[in-house]
């Protein structure tokens, strides 16, 4: 009997630790870590008070609440701001068809757009920007996201119809922006009029998008054996990671109108896309050598004897599990590359960032609120960079049980 | 067997830098021969196998494949490599495909089949090695035995006229080497052409048409299995089976 209960207790897979169990391994394992415990415990508690005392009653929001479409557009003209809800509305929208169809961290982020938007449609304060027109666009978006989860929940759509609206949207969305000459119902916007959120992500997402690709063929010309190929792959590679991303700003800011005749200018925007692309690509083609490096000979040579050609052999073997490899150390160049554009601000574009700080400048009353200002902004970036490292962690992990590497 | 080799060397030579690996390799293998390549580390066995696909290049001598002369002519190369299959000591599968892909990807690519006609040839040849049930599998997560079973699988997926092994169960644990030879005892029953460096001297008795020994990058001695174990001619012929033999 006695033999039966321990062979039953030795056969019961390990529980999880209870509460109790938990908080005396973690918190009260040694001497030293119970003191450093009941020190530090309070400290926190205290200061946990002391910071929700000042976010709640102290701090002065007022600097942040009144410029809720400055943070988001810049100056963008507020009769032609139903260009920019267009655009928004079909990303909420695009949301939700990837959410219906591939759900995870795609779920959460799409409920918790929905909610936010939710939860600012129905705030019960009067604010000149958030009248009736604005909550209902922003019930309907929340709409559009149910929608979309319906459809790609439901309906046969195809995965690459689905990646396609992705690019397909933000380009239009750039168009329409952009407005067209000739037009009187969508005449154009000069992008000195662009800011805040609207420009840092532009800058951001065009820059990853386009530093990407570039950083490839970058990383692929610095193995080429061609020699003019190589060396000027390995010269633009270290010249621009030798140089700081101001430098690259200011270089494509002015230095490139000095060369251009003045009717062919590359508007500003467009310029500071390139210098962040430029950069970015430079650091990427780092990465994506490394993980081309790592991928063993075998891997090659297995190919090959399939009688598999150099392209197929690098698109099929080469470049999937060398990408793998790096996939952490790229979306932390995209998270740097999200936080470095805002050093546009030098070059006189008014990124999120820029705008927070006009704002502040704007009235010597709000100077006294830029503790509150720079917070507000420094919550918003980390969100959005968390968000994509959260993204890299979750694609790894897939990555991890598929293919058990 | 037809009068005209599939495979023939004549005064094959290779140096890696100025390491004379392989020196002067005379060797033809005809249709439906099984060859067994032997000898100890450092031969130059793998170097020579590897010849004949290209994975490694020789400088001077003589390699046509099924009529077509080894040179650097990169089309020449193709097609050389289309014919013959091989076989790693260390699998070499792809870990980021599943099995099925694996096996399907160079046909669908390299030969423009169909992919449902891919998947049902990728299948009925993964029930020849005895693992039909692992299709949709990754690689990591398989035996050694059954990622070389993979492998065998995925070359012949190309119907290749030869195909090449070097060391194929040197890799594995001593319990799923028989199923590894066991595919090929039966790849070699079917018919296959095929040329095998391995020390496997139980598959080399039950299959071989001719053995082979390698030493320092020249063929020593050459005869069927027979002829080798019962009456071997050179001294270092013995000396080397006397010493795998033991174990
Ligand atoms: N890429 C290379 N560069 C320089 N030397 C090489 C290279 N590949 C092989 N060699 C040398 O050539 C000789 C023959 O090597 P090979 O791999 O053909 O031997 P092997 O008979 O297959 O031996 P093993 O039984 O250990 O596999 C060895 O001395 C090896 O060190
Ligand atoms: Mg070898």
């Amino acid at each position: 009997m006695a033999i039966k209960e321990i062979e039953q207790d030795l056969l019961r897979p390990p529980q999880p630790p209870g509460p109790m169990r938990w908080i005396r391994e973690n918190l009260f394992s040694g001497f030293i870590n119970s003191i450093l415990t009941v020190l530090l415990f309070p400290a926190i508690i205290y200061l946990l008070y002391q910071i929700s005392k000042w976010v709640l009653f102290g701090a002065n929001w007022q600097a942040v609440s009144q410029f809720p479409m400055l943070f988001a557009v810049g100056q963008y003209p507020r009769d032609q701001i139903w260009r920019v809800g267009f655009i928004f509305s079909g990303l909420m929208f695009m949301l939700g068809i990837s959410w219906g169809r591939w759900g995870g961290l795609l779920k959460s982020i799409a409920l918790a757009a929905g909610s936010f938007l939710l939860l600012i449609a129905v705030l019960p304060v009067q604010h000149p920007q958030l009248d009736m027109t604005m909550r209902i666009y922003l019930g309907s978006t929340i709409l559009l996201i149910l929608v979309g989860y319906l459809i790609g929940n439901n309906t046969r759509l195809k995965n690459a119809i689905i990646i396609a609206g992705w690019f397909v949207i933000p380009i239009i969305g750039i168009v329409l922006l952009a407005g067209f000459e000739a037009s009187e119902r969508i005449p154009p916007v000069q992008t000195t009029l662009w800011g805040g959120l609207l420009v840092t992500f532009l800058l951001a997402a065009g820059g990853i998008i386009l530093s990407f690709p570039l950083g490839v063929a970058l990383a692929f010309g610095r193995r080429s054996d061609l020699p003019v190929v190589s060396g000027f792959s390995t010269v633009f590679i270290e010249v621009i990671r030798g140089v700081p991303l101001v430098t690259i700003l200011f270089m494509f800011s002015i230095i490139l109108a000095l060369f251009l005749p003045v009717e062919s200018r590359i508007d500003r925007l467009v310029r500071a896309l390139m210098a962040v692309t430029v950069f970015s690509a430079a650091y990427s083609a780092e990465n994506v050598r490394g993980g081309l490096q790592s991928v063993p000979l075998g891997q090659i040579e297995a190919a090959k004897a399939l009688g598999m050609g150099k392209l197929h052999t690098t698109v099929f073997i080469v470049l999937p599990q060398a990408l793998r490899a790096v996939l952490p150390a790229i979306v932390g160049q995209f998270i740097s590359l999200f936080k470095d554009t805002t050093l546009v601000v030098i070059i006189g574009i008014n990124d999120f960032l820029g705008i927070g700080r006009s704002i502040i400048n704007s009235d010597p009353e709000f100077v006294q609120m830029r503790t509150e200002v720079y917070i507000f902004m420094a919550v918003v970036y980390w969100i959005f960079s968390y968000l994509m490292s959260l993204a890299s962690r979750r694609i790894e992990s897939a990555m991890g049980i598929e293919s058990n590497l | 067997m037809s009068d005209k080799p599939i495979i023939h060397c004549t005064g094959v030579h290779k140096w890696f830098g100025d390491f004379h690996a392989l020196r002067g390799i005379d060797l033809d293998v005809y249709e439906g021969e099984v060859i067994v390549i032997f000898g100890p580390s450092g031969s130059g066995k793998s170097t020579f196998i590897r010849t004949i696909n290209r994975l490694e290049e020789h400088q001077q001598g003589e390699i046509i494949v099924d009529g077509i002369e080894l040179s650097h002519d990169v089309r020449n190369i193709e097609l050389i490599r289309m014919e013959t299959g091989m076989v790693f000591q260390q699998f070499n599968l792809f870990p980021h495909l599943s099995v099925m892909q694996n096996i399907t990807l160079a046909p669908i690519w390299v030969r423009n089949l169909p992919k449902e006609e891919a998947e049902e040839k990728a299948i009925e040849l993964l029930e020849l090695v005895g693992i039909p049930e692992q299709a949709h599998k990754f690689p990591g997560n398989l035996s050694g035995g059954q990622q070389q079973r993979v492998a065998i699988a995925r070359a012949l997926a190309m119907e290749p006229k030869i195909m090449l092994f070097d060391e194929p169960t040197s890799a594995l644990d001593p319990e799923m080497i028989k199923e590894v030879l066991d595919a090929m005892i039966d790849l070699a029953k079917s018919g296959m052409t095929m040329i095998v460096v391995t020390h496997e001297m139980g598959f080399a008795r039950e299959v071989a048409d001719r053995m082979y020994f390698f030493d320092e990058g020249v063929i020593v001695e050459t005869g069927t299995p027979d002829e080798i174990y019962k009456n071997p001619q050179e001294d270092r012929t013995k000396l080397f089976l006397s010493q795998i033999l033991q174990h």
